[in-house]
This record gives structure tokens, C-alpha cells and sequence, in this order.
């Protein structure tokens, strides 16, 4: 019962924060306030993020992050190098276990369910958030049984037929079927850049996650990759939950609905895309997004 | 003079050289390093390679002709009678010269011809040390006097430095092919010998081993049975039980080094098992003949079984045990060095420790691991003394591990330990045995180079 109180009064106190940042709308906010500015919440949320902060060993890399991702939505993180975004991005499928230093404190309910409980199971958390890293890193098998290993280790294909049709279907999801389907038991990592990153975007969707992260998924190829691969984003948004970290603002301008800046540690404001770019309400946003971030 | 204190004269010049090399290069651009092509220690190094590398070729050269051209010398000097001896017995008196001439004879009377011969041999020799001695100081100093007259300050020193060090590097790679290829020549002739006796299809095919039959040339029967069948299935055994201890246990503390432990316990741990490999294989051996063999022999009779008290499985587990650090050191390197991109690959996609491990990491580190376990057997092969102590030396054509075995390398040990004439068969017998386990280990590298090539999962 205390519980659920709390909870209420958090929650309270989270809304009357954001109708007073709303009510007092921007520029006069303090270049040094640390406070999320804008909508935190979402009308569908699928992730709920409250108070959330991690440590490595000492040294807190995220401070009392609290954050709602809608579903079937695509939200961007975007800010300087080394503010937390990949650090936050982990926690979400809880990555940040292979980290022996890495703590985290606070809440993540994904579903209703905290991904922190002590008696979740990773396995079925990750198959349901999958993730894409920023380094292509297929596995040195052939490009088949990459897509192939998620349905496997997971059992979703029951016989060799199935498998076949669930690569064949995310190979094309991942718009590389027509550029592989003759050679499929060539190695993976013998494609190019682009290619295996996409090859590792199909080994992604191959287990049906609902929720797929990726950690600038782009940041090692060119420009006709990076269009492929922001193409398949948009129609994989039909489908799927999609949170990326980027370095590229048009990145996050052409495919995402909202966005999330970071700054050394704290989420310093979120909102819709267009908002975000157009009119950044928080000094630290406009000075990033105009790059006078030095 | 002799040529050991002429090696340090020469080493000297080469000092000097380098010193009057680099000063010259100083000198020639007035202590501005920056106009100068190379480096001042570059020209150092040019000259004093001028000045040491044509001596020494030289002295070796000259002191390897020495031998025969003074041998020459002496015997032309010797009486008509003694020289048309033939040319063992001329060996003979050659040699008593030679151990005249390095005060090596303790006899008292020493014929007087060859007290002359001797004096007269160690007159030419320290004659031609001297003009050696002459030639080679004049060489070093002419190359010194060359190498300053080619310094001055757009000279490549360093081009020449490094194709003289390359050249060096090829050398030393090829020595080490070429004494492979000496000791498996000087084994192969010796089989040879050994076949010509011995039919090898008798030695390979053959049953039954028992050489000490042939050991008196005069006896009556002494053909004695080369089969080496007993022996390599002996060897086979014993590895075997070898392998089975070392890889399954070496394996899994591989995977838990890399995978499981703290940094910590495994900066602990791996040190205290590399030790295994480091203690000396007789005092392994004691073990397993004082410990393990006896109790296999207890254990054994307790549950009705007769165990002769030296077993191939006595002296294959303690062989095992000693090898388990050439598989777990090396897998668990070669694990770890699997990138952590690849496990997070596998773990974003739900997969768990176990198959993480299994899937990815294991076949991404297989060529390493089968290197490891490669290595292994060489050494279970080739270890002799732990199977002296605890397997014992008869030679017994059984796949039963309670019995004693004996293997190919304690035979070669026994076949030459003690007196026998150099050409018996039972001395020969030795080099086709010693050929047959360099055959084996060469097969296996094959077939372990093709596994690799087959199975290999290359990352980056
Ligand atoms: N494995 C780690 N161990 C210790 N500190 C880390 C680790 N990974 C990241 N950090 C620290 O956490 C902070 C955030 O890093 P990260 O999340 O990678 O930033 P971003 O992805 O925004 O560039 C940085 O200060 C970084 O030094
Ligand atoms: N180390 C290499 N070995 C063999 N082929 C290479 C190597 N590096 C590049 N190539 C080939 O040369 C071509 C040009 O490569 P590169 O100069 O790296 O292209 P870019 O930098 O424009 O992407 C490619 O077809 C590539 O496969
Ligand atoms: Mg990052």
C-alpha cells in the first residue's frame, strides 16, 4: 500500500514539475539546471523508465534518468560523446550484466514488469529487446546460420523448412536478400560494412524482439548504407519499438518522432523531433543542436 | 696468437669503428644531426660491421681449411713408410699427434716421430695463427679506413644497416630449417642401415619386440624380433589415457579461466597450474610409480581385478595431469582473445553463458584450442620418463590399460643406454624407431593443420 502511495505522490510530483516547466516555456531556463525538460511521458508507453541511475564502480555515468518510450515509436538519443547514451541504451536490455562494475539503481518496467527484479530471466528479456551495436559484429559463421543462431538457441523454427523461411523473411526484412541469396553460406563477416551491419539488423528481427536498440548503427558506414539502413528503420517501425543513439542530427530528424538529448550523465530534455530542432527549449539543446557544443 | 684472444681484438676494432664512424658522420655536418640521412649511431653501426663481418668470415674460413691443410703438411713430413699406412691407421697417429699437441697424453713414453710430428704441428699452427692474425686486423682496418671514406652526410647508413640486420634474420631462420632437415637426414640413413638388415615391412608390421636377443653379434640366433607394433600401440595407449585426463580437464579450466573467474583469481590461478609443466618429469614419474601405481593395484584387487603393478593407466594419468597446463594456458589465451563483440553479439540475442560459450566463442578459438591440444600430444608422445618409472618395459601387444606397456621412446632410451657395437641392429633400431615418431608427429600436424583449415571461424 505504501507502495502504490509513493508511486502516486512521485508521479505527482513528476506532472506538477512538467506544468510548471511548461507554464514558464523555455529560454529562461538555467543553462546550469539539470532537470529534464519537456514531455517525459508517453499516451502508449511500452518502456518506463523512473529514477534511474548507473554507476561504474565509483563513478555515476547516468543521474536520475526517468523516461517513457511509446510503443511502435522510434526515439533518438542524441548529445556528445561519452554523456551515457550508449551507458543508458544497455540498461534497457540489461547488457550492462556483462559489465562487472556496472550498477544499476532505480526502475525499468518494460510491460509492467521491472527488468531489475531479482528473479527476471535475461534470456527472454533480450529475445524480446533485441539490440544492434555500433560495430557490425556478425558472427565468423556463414551468413545463413547468423540470421539462423537467435531461432535456434530459441527453438522458434521446428524443422529446417522453418528456419529457412524465418532467415529467407528477415534477410529481406533487412533489405540484403536479394544482395546474399546465393550465397548464404559464404561467411558473414566477409561482407562489407553496410552489409553486415544489416546482416546483424536480420540476426536482430530473426527473434522477433519487440523492442530493438541500436547504438549508432550507422556510425561506420556510408552514406548509401547509412540510406538503407534509415529506410528499413522506417518500416521496421511499424512493427517494432525502436530506440536509437545517433551522432547524426539529420539521422534523427529523418527517422524518429521524438528525441532525447544527453548531457555528461543527465537526460536534459526530450520531446518531438521536429520541437527539438526547431525550437530547443534548454540552453545546453540549442547549443548542441546549432554546434556551438565545444 | 690464438684466434679466441684475435675475436676480441677484433671485437675491439669493431668498437672503434663504430665510435670513429658515428664521430665522423658528427663531424661531417658540424654536430647538425638534422642534415644528416641517418641517424649518427647508423653510421656507428655501418662501420663497425665493415670493420668485423669480412675478419670474421675470413678467420672462419682460414680456420676451417686449418685442419686438413695442416694435417697435409704434417703427414707429408712423416716417414715414407708410415705415410703409405692405410687411412684409418693414419687417423690414428693424426690423432696422437693432435692430443700431443694439446698436452692431452698422460703417457710417459711418447714415441719420438711423433713427438717430432707434434712439434713440428704446432710450429705450422701458431704460424698460421699469426698470419691469420695479420690478415684478419688488416681486413677490419681496411674496412674501417673504407667504411670512413664512403660517410659523409647524404650516405644511406641506415639502408645498409637494416638489409645487413634482414640478412642476419634470414640466416638464423634458415639454421633452424637446416638442422631439421640435418636431424631427420642423419635418422632417415640410419633407418636405412637398420632396414637393410631388418625388412620394413617386419619392423612395421612385426608383433613381437624383443631386441635383447641381438645384443652379442656371435651368438647363435641372435636375430632378435624388431616388430614395432607393441610399441606403438604401447605409445597410443598411454597418450591416450593421456589426452583423456589433460584435454577434458584442461578444456574446462580454460573455459573457466576466460569465461567465469575474476580477473583476480585467474591472475592466481594461472601461474599455479602452468607450475604443473614446470616440475621436472622424473619427480612425476616417482609419483606415479610410488603412489598412483600402487594404488591402481590396490583398487584394482579390492574389486576382484589382477592390475600388474607397473600400468599403462598409472603412467598416462600422471602424463595427463602434467600436460593439463599446455591445453588450459593456451585455450584460455586464445578464448580470451576472442573479441567481447562477438559475446555481445551472441548475449543481445539471448543467448546464455553456456551457449555463448559453446557457439561462438568456442569455434572462434578452435585453431588455437586444437593448437593447444596439438602441442599436448607431441609431448604425451614424446615424454619418456614418466613411462620408464610407471609403464614399464615389456613389451606387451594389449589395449588393456591395467597392463604394462612400454612405449617407443623408452625403447629408443633402453636400445642406447649401455655398450653395443654402432652398427648392430639393436642401435639401429633406435633411428627407425626415432623415424617413426617424427613421422607421427608430422601426420598429425598435417591432419591438425587440415582440422583447422576446415573448422576455422575467422573473426576480423
Ligand atoms: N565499461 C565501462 N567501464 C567504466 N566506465 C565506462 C564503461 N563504459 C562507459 N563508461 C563511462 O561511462 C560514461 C558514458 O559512456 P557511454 O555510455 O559509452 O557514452 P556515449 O555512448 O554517450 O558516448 C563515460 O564517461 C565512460 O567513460
Ligand atoms: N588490404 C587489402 N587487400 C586486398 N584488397 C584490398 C585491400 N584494401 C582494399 N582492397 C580492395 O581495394 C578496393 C578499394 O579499397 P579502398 O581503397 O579501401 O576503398 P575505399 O577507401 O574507397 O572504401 C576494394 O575493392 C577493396 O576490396
Ligand atoms: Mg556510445
Amino acid at each position: 500500500m505504501n507502495y502504490v502511495k509513493d508511486l502516486e505522490t512521485k508521479a505527482n510530483y513528476s506532472m506538477t514539475k512538467k506544468i510548471i516547466s511548461d507554464a514558464l516555456s523555455a529560454p529562461e531556463i538555467d543553462r546550469e539546471s539539470r532537470t529534464t525538460v519537456g514531455k517525459i511521458t508517453s499516451d502508449d508507453p511500452r518502456v518506463v523508465c523512473k529514477n534511474v541511475n548507473v554507476y561504474y564502480g565509483e563513478n555515476r555515468a547516468i543521474n536520475d534518468l526517468s523516461l517513457e518510450i511509446g510503443n511502435h515509436e522510434v526515439i533518438s538519443f542524441i548529445g556528445p560523446s561519452g554523456c551515457g547514451k550508449s551507458t543508458f541504451l544497455r540498461t534497457l536490455n540489461r547488457m550492462n550484466d556483462t559489465i562487472v562494475s556496472c550498477r544499476v539503481s532505480g526502475e525499468i518496467k518494460i510491460d509492467g514488469k521491472n527488468i531489475y527484479d531479482r528473479d527476471l530471466d535475461v534470456v527472454p528479456l533480450r529475445a524480446m529487446v533485441g539490440m544492434v551495436f555500433q560495430k557490425p559484429n556478425p558472427f565468423p559463421k556463414s551468413i545463413y546460420d547468423n540470421v539462423a543462431y537467435g531461432p535456434r538457441i530459441h527453438g522458434l523454427a521446428a524443422d529446417k523448412r522453418e528456419l529457412d523461411a524465418i532467415v529467407e523473411e528477415s534477410l529481406k526484412k533487412a533489405g540484403l536478400w536479394d544482395e546474399v541469396k546465393d550465397r548464404l553460406n559464404d561467411l558473414g563477416t566477409g561482407l562489407s560494412g553496410g552489409q553486415q551491419q544489416r546482416l546483424c539488423i536480420a540476426r536482430t528481427i530473426a527473434v522477433n524482439p519487440e523492442i530493438i536498440l541500436m547504438d549508432e548503427p550507422c556510425s561506420a558506414l556510408d552514406p548509401i548504407a547509412t540510406a538503407k539502413i534509415e529506410q528499413l528503420i522506417a518500416e521496421l517501425s511499424e512493427r517494432f519499438t525502436i530506440v536509437i543513439v545517433t551522432h547524426s542530427m539529420q539521422q534523427a530528424a529523418r527517422v524518429s518522432q521524438r528525441t532525447a538529448y544527453f548531457h555528461i550523465g543527465h537526460l536534459i530534455e526530450v520531446g518531438r523531433t521536429n520541437d527539438i530542432f526547431t525550437n530547443p527549449k534548454h540552453p545546453l539543446t540549442e547549443d548542441y543542436i546549432t554546434g556551438r557544443f565545444g | 696468437m690464438s684466434p679466441s684472444i684475435l675475436l676480441i681484438i677484433l671485437l675491439g676494432l669493431s668498437y672503434l669503428g663504430f665510435r670513429l664512424g658515428k664521430n665522423r658522420a658528427l663531424a661531417s655536418v658540424g654536430g647538425k644531426i638534422k642534415d644528416l640521412h641517418s641517424l649518427p649511431s647508423f653510421y656507428g653501426f655501418y662501420t663497425s660491421l665493415w670493420s668485423i663481418i669480412p675478419a670474421l668470415l675470413v678467420t672462419m674460413i682460414w680456420l676451417s681449411l686449418e685442419t686438413s691443410w695442416l694435417a697435409n703438411a704434417v703427414i707429408a713430413g712423416l716417414p715414407e713408410a708410415m705415410q703409405s699406412l692405410p687411412e684409418s691407421r693414419l687417423y690414428l697417429i693424426l690423432n696422437d699427434i693432435r692430443n700431443v699437441v694439446n698436452g692431452m697424453t698422460y703417457s710417459d713414453r711418447i714415441d719420438p716421430l711423433i713427438a717430432d710430428a707434434a712439434k713440428r704441428y704446432s710450429q705450422l699452427q701458431s704460424l698460421s695463427h699469426i698470419v691469420l692474425s695479420l690478415v684478419a686486423i688488416g681486413l677490419s682496418i681496411a674496412g674501417i679506413s673504407f667504411s670512413l671514406f664512403r660517410i659523409n652526410k647524404s650516405h644511406r647508413a641506415r639502408n645498409t644497416v637494416e638489409t645487413a640486420v634482414t640478412v642476419m634474420m634470414v640466416i638464423c631462420s634458415t639454421l633452424a630449417i637446416f638442422t631439421t632437415l640435418g636431424i631427420v637426414f642423419s635418422v632417415l640413413f640410419e633407418s636405412v642401415r637398420f632396414f637393410k638388415v631388418i625388412p620394413i615391412t617386419e619392423f612395421l608390421f612385426g608383433l613381437e619386440w624383443s631386441p635383447q636377443t641381438a645384443m652379442r653379434s656371435d651368438q647363435v640366433g641372435s636375430s632378435g624380433a624388431f616388430g614395432a607394433v607393441p610399441l606403438l600401440t604401447g605409445t597410443l595407449l598411454v597418450s591416450l589415457i593421456a589426452m583423456m585426463v589433460a584435454v577434458p580437464v584442461g578444456l574446462m579450466s580454460a573455459i573457466y579461466l576466460s569465461e567465469f573467474a575474476s580477473p583476480r583469481f585467474r591472475a592466481m590461478a594461472k601461474p599455479t597450474l602452468e607450475i604443473l609443466a614446470g616440475i621436472p618429469t622424473v619427480v612425476y614419474g616417482f609419483f606415479a610409480a610410488l603412489t598412483v601405481a600402487p594404488f591402481i593395484r590396490d583398487t584394482g584387487a579390492s574389486l576382484g581385478l589382477t592390475v600388474s603393478s607397473e600400468s599403462a593407466l598409472a603412467a598416462g594419468l600422471v602424463m595427463g595431469v602434467m600436460i593439463i597446463p599446455f591445453v588450459s594456458s593456451l585455450s584460455d589465451d586464445v578464448m580470451n582473445a576472442v573479441p567481447q563483440a562477438l559475446r555481445d553479439g551472441a548475449y543481445a540475442l539471448g543467448a546464455t553463458q553456456a551457449e555463448t560459450i559453446r557457439q561462438v566463442v568456442f569455434p572462434a578459438a578452435l585453431p588455437g584450442i586444437v593448437g593447444s591440444i596439438l602441442l599436448a600430444v607431441s609431448r604425451a608422445i614424446g615424454e619418456t620418463m614418466i613411462v620408464v618409472m610407471a609403464a614399464g618395459l615389456a613389451a606387451n601387444l594389449t589395449f588393456n590399460p591395467l597392463e604394462a606397456v612400454t612405449t617407443v621412446t623408452v625403447q629408443i632410451v633402453t636400445l642406447l643406454v649401455g655398450d653395443q657395437e654402432f652398427d648392430s641392429p639393436k642401435t639401429l633400431a633406435a633411428f627407425a624407431l626415432g623415424l617413426v615418431l617424427f613421422v607421427a608427429t608430422l601426420l598429425l600436424n598435417v591432419l591438425a593443420l587440415h582440422v583447422v583449415r576446415k573448422y576455422r571461424e575467422q573473426y576480423e
